[in-house]
């Protein structure tokens, strides 16, 4: 197979990856950054709830997570299959994905909030700013420069992961690569596929260093 | 008129007695140091002051507004000098633009950093960077200022700038109380002083009441602090 046809063979599978990748991004950082407040709450039931939450989204494997969310209505509620949305496939992976890594975006948020020093919430306070105001002018930025390192790493690690799709029969990429390998008996898709991930990690990792580079221009 | 009325401030951490009903006032215009040792209450009195601590009991009167001047100068980093100032005027009191710029140039000139206001803090010493908090505090035209040890982080060699510039918002009549280790200082500049010990105030009055010869817990507390 020639590798124009490769590449054209594996195109729609790039696109679902690209799909999950960002839809996965979109939704959990925000998330993640609720799940954080809820981490941090004084309201000890929230509070726990939200750190068992954490734990849970930790501590099992996320392909175990994604086959939970898709055959749980069958398994748990006895909705008959038919009945849910064509793409609810694609919507379990998105569901999984995102509220998997709202969990460690949370805990890396927790981490970058709880480093501020109280200072500076006197200082605003003090001046006479509202506690949005205190947060997002005063602490959310610097927030962001503490977090960004750790983000990074995350976001590489989503890359990657949106392989575990396959799980549920949604087919990305990887799905794809795995098929034409054994139909073509070839190595040449799996190279392909390793190709791909290393170049959108490549721009991911550029894209986010440029980021660490804009918030050089202070230091906490 | 007093600006200030402290009226038998309580305060407890745990089983801890940090301020047994506190009590005193502040004129315009007057200049208040508060001394003492460390752990006597003095910080916590004045966090009390600035509603950073809530009081257990007693009452806290201001008849206009306070700015306050920290330790540790608090700047926000990721805002440069002149964002620094200007920030709160324009988003809490939502003045005039032009007229906050203005006063905010005046006040670094003032402070002598007129050529700073696109810098960092991080770029700053630290004397400069308590002159930026100053200059904050002032930007918001409080009545009165709060300092906590505003020389207490700084390097010995820097300490004389941030004392010359308190002393010169003294000369323009600027309402202050001032917590202070710094004793020549603290009787040079305030038309009053506290000496506190163990939550209490020991000694009030003029510094030269204070600070008098006779006055047996001030002289042994400046004795050991060699100043």
């Amino acid at each position: 197979m020639s590798l124009i046809r490769l590449i054209q063979e594996l195109s729609s599978g790039m696109l679902v990856t690209l799909e999950i990748f960002f839809l996965t991004l979109i939704f959990s950082l925000p998330l993640g950054l609720l799940v954080s407040f809820g981490r941090m709450s004084k309201f000890t039931p929230l509070r726990l709830v939200v750190k068992v939450y954490i734990s849970i989204m930790r501590g099992t494997p996320l392909m175990l997570q994604l086959m939970v969310i898709y055959f749980g209505p069958y398994f748990i509620f006895k909705v008959n299959m038919s009945n849910l949305p064509t793409n609810y496939r694609f919507y379990a992976v998105i569901i999984g994905f995102v509220i998997n890594y709202a969990a460690y975006f949370a805990e890396i948020f927790r981490g970058g909030i709880e480093s501020i020093p109280e200072g500076q919430y006197e200082a605003a306070k003090v001046l006479g700013y509202s506690k949005a105001q205190t947060f997002f002018r005063i602490i959310l930025l610097q927030v962001i420069k503490n977090v960004l390192p750790s983000v990074t790493n995350e976001v590489i690690t989503l890359v990657k992961d949106t392989s575990l799709a396959f799980v549920i029969a949604v087919t990305e990429m990887f799905t794809l690569a795995k098929q034409l390998a054994s139909a073509e008996v070839s190595m040449t898709p799996y190279i392909a596929a390793g190709v791909f991930y290393y170049v959108f990690n490549y721009v991911v990792a550029f894209i986010m260093e440029k980021c660490e580079k804009k918030l050089n221009y202070f230091k906490a | 008129m007093s600006l200030l009325e402290v009226k038998n401030l309580k305060k407890t951490f745990g089983n801890n007695e940090v301020l047994k009903d506190i009590s005193f006032t502040v004129d315009k215009g007057e200049v208040l140091g508060i001394i003492g040792p460390s752990g006597s209450g003095k910080s916590t009195l004045l966090r009390c002051a600035t509603n950073l601590e809530h009081q257990d009991s007693g009452t806290i009167k201001y008849n206009g507004t306070f700015g306050l001047v920290f330790q540790n100068f608090n700047l926000f980093p990721h805002y440069s000098v002149l964002k620094n100032i200007i920030d709160a005027p324009l988003v809490v009191q939502k003045r005039d633009k032009k007229e906050v710029l203005d006063k905010a140039r005046e006040l670094l000139k003032k402070m002598g950093l007129a050529d700073k206001e696109n810098a960092y803090p991080y770029q700053l010493s630290g004397g400069q960077q308590q002159r930026v908090s100053i200059a904050r505090a002032l930007a918001m035209n409080p009545d009165i200022l709060f300092f906590d040890e505003p020389t207490s982080a700084l390097d010995p060699e820097l300490t004389g700038e941030i004392l010359k510039v308190i002393r010169d918002l003294a000369a323009d009549h600027m309402t202050m109380v001032i917590v202070t280790h710094e004793m020549n200082f603290a009787r040079d500049v305030s038309d009053k002083v506290i000496f506190m010990e163990n939550g209490v105030i020991d000694s009030y009055g003029t510094p030269d009441e204070v600070f008098a010869r006779e006055n047996n817990r001030v002289q042994e507390f400046i004795g050991r602090f060699g100043n």
